[in-house]
């Protein structure tokens, strides 16, 4: 109990001690770089293999996984059509992730936009965007995409933009919460007594208070849009072929359970493998980054991890 | 408490009402009914027979008329793809979920209390494990894959349960087993949460100097102080069950309120997705009212 917190020293950079944090914690670690490469695969997949994944051969119809008779590609079995699964899988995590990114990139933004306003001005401003996020969110989001996808056609653009409408309310209620809070703590109100302009107040003193939280919070959303997107997908008013989804693959295959577990399988275990790791990852966000808790992960350099 | 519950069902009337609105609208922008319905080689002739048969020629702002003297005397309209009327249809449905929901919550709420209060009362042992494991493939993994993998696993490949629908008990473990997992996930934390907390309050440690048992600590004195964040919960996923499981529904053959409802809104039947929406959010107020009889009881402060 000798040393409390006076003794610390304020961390020189940011990024080595997260770094180094995160390279302690094994499962928050594993996370991330099975995350990383789910990336590199939506990334880059479609330009590599495009053309092997969308390559019919009827001889290789539902190919049983887990032989190398008829090269990698085919490792985890072929599909109805003789397709490679694992070639499908990589290029499919390109419209998977482009979804789910775009959904919580467009939501956060305006959520978070229209947060800040309502926590910062008056009760009037206020009142009326929570009562539209009531709507939202009263509103059956199932009925909502079968509109909205129907009036407009199903595209990726259009997923998006369903997706993004349901979601935006978790982000708005969060912000104006906290900026609720923020906005009475000290170092605001002498921003204010010092003349700091609202833009100036709320960029650089309200919003990087809020911050950690939105991103903590976009990362276990951007699990839960997968899973969206997959669950619309798997009912057929998602993604329509020849676009391609983890979600929709699952669907595609499910008429071929009794014969050819694996045409689902796959691409329902990867959904699952990278929302478990968003799930982790945005444990160890939580506490690694708020300066309250983040001692318990600094401290545990001799502790199993 | 009577007069609270009278502003409550105003005020969700109101909001009953808007929803009513947009959803009637919003609907037939969907699409024409008519060339779901009628065979691909149906003569414009016969398309317009089916749309005056049914009222579709109508302008829109006039079938709503319609509709609103016709509910005012509590017609729902009948269903295009069944020509029955769509209230029946849609109670039928509910004959189906609402045992299937009471059922999967009394589980969930059973489980997670008692899974919850004892990963509380011995943080990281093996309850406390057990229980973050299921929470994790809750949050982790998509409903209809855990389905999928369930069927395959027991219904195609041990051969215990049916693959799908109804009719016999076996039909139902698989359904309820697959709509547990996340429910559960959800509450369980909220439990373990709430119970940390409620264990570390001094009458805690004035009941253990006394001599009281860990089991009698637990279920009796702490429970019912851990107890008011868990029914918000609870309250908030009986709600979601109420709106039916569409997927689990779906998968499983399930005739419930979920399936009932993707079905219609898939083919147009606009007099079912109306009744559908309304009779849950019916269904999900008078809940709520259950809710706020529950706090109540719970905690003699809130009373007043």
């Amino acid at each position: 109990m000798s040393d409390l917190s006076l003794a610390k020293t304020p961390a020189p950079r940011l990024a080595p001690p997260l770094l180094g944090m995160l390279w302690r914690d094994k499962l928050a670690f594993t996370s991330a770089l099975v995350l990383l490469l789910i990336v590199a695969a939506a990334l880059f997949g479609p330009m590599l293999l495009g053309e092997m994944a969308s390559d019919q051969n009827l001889r290789g119809r539902n190919f049983p996984p887990f032989s190398l008779d008829r090269g990698w590609a085919f490792f985890l079995g072929g599909d109805s059509l003789g397709r490679p699964m694992l070639a499908r899988l990589i290029v499919a995590a390109h419209s998977t992730m482009l979804i789910a990114a775009g959904t919580v990139a467009a939501a956060m933004l305006i959520g978070a936009t229209l947060g800040l306003v309502a926590g910062y001005l008056g009760r009037n401003v206020s009142q009326v965007i929570m009562r539209l996020a009531d709507v939202i969110m009263s509103f059956p989001s199932l009925l909502l995409a079968v509109v909205v996808l129907y009036v407009l056609g199903a595209s990726i653009p259009n997923m998006i933009l369903v997706l993004a409408l349901t979601r935006i309310p978790i982000y708005l209620r969060t912000t104006r919460a906290e900026v609720l809070e923020v906005r009475e703590r000290m170092f605001v109100q002498a921003a204010v007594v010092m003349g700091a302009s609202h833009a100036r107040i709320i960029f650089r003193h309200i919003l990087p208070v809020v911050a950690p939280t939105l991103v903590t919070i976009a990362t276990l959303d951007f699990a839960f849009v997968m899973l969206a997107e997959s669950s619309l997908s798997f009912l057929g008013i998602g993604v329509q072929p020849p676009d391609i989804t983890w979600g929709l693959m699952v669907a595609q295959g499910r008429p071929y359970l009794t014969t050819a577990w694996w045409l689902a399988f796959w691409p329902g275990l990867l959904i699952v493998i990278t929302a478990l790791s968003l799930n982790l990852l945005s444990n160890w966000m939580r506490i690694a980054l708020d300066p309250n808790l983040r001692w318990r992960l600094e401290a545990r350099s001799t502790a199993n991890g | 408490m009577t007069k609270l519950i009278g502003q409550r069902a105003i005020a969700s009337l109101l909001s009953l009402f808007g929803l009513m609105i947009l959803v009637f609208f919003l609907s037939r922008l969907t699409g024409d009914p008519a060339v779901l319905f009628l065979p691909i080689d149906a003569t414009e002739q016969m398309k317009q027979e089916f749309r005056a048969l049914h009222g579709l020629d109508l302008p829109v702002i006039e079938q709503f008329w319609r509709y609103i003297v016709d509910l005012a005397q509590l017609d729902f309209g009948d269903s295009l793809r069944k020509a029955r009327p769509a209230l029946d249809i849609v109670l039928e449905a509910y004959a189906w979920t609402l045992p299937l929901a009471l059922i999967t919550m009394g589980l969930v709420i059973v489980a997670a209390i008692v899974l919850g209060s004892l990963a509380a009362f011995n943080v990281g042992g093996f309850f406390d494990r057990l229980v973050s494991i299921i929470s994790l493939i809750g949050a982790s993994a998509p409903d209809f894959w855990i389905a999928i993998v369930a069927i395959v696993i027991f219904s195609i490949g041990l051969g215990w349960v049916p693959t799908s629908g109804v009719g016999t008990p076996l039909h139902w473990v698989l359904p309820i087993a697959v709509l547990f997992i996340r429910p559960f996930g959800l509450v369980v934390q909220v439990v373990r949460g709430s119970m940390l907390s409620a264990l570390s309050a001094p009458y805690v440690k004035t009941a253990r100097a006394k001599g009281v048992k860990n089991l009698p600590l637990i279920f009796v004195h702490t429970l019912r102080n851990g107890m008011l964040p868990v029914v918000t919960v609870i309250g908030d996923q009986a709600a979601a069950m109420l709106n039916g499981a569409v997927i689990v529904e779906t998968i499983f053959g399930f005739p419930g309120i979920g399936k009932l409802m993707i079905d219609s809104i898939l083919q147009r039947d606009f007099n079912v997705v109306l009744a559908a929406i309304m009779i849950t959010a019916i269904a999900i107020f008078l809940m709520n009212i259950l809710i706020d009889i529950a706090y109540s009881v719970l905690d003699p402060r809130i009373r007043h």
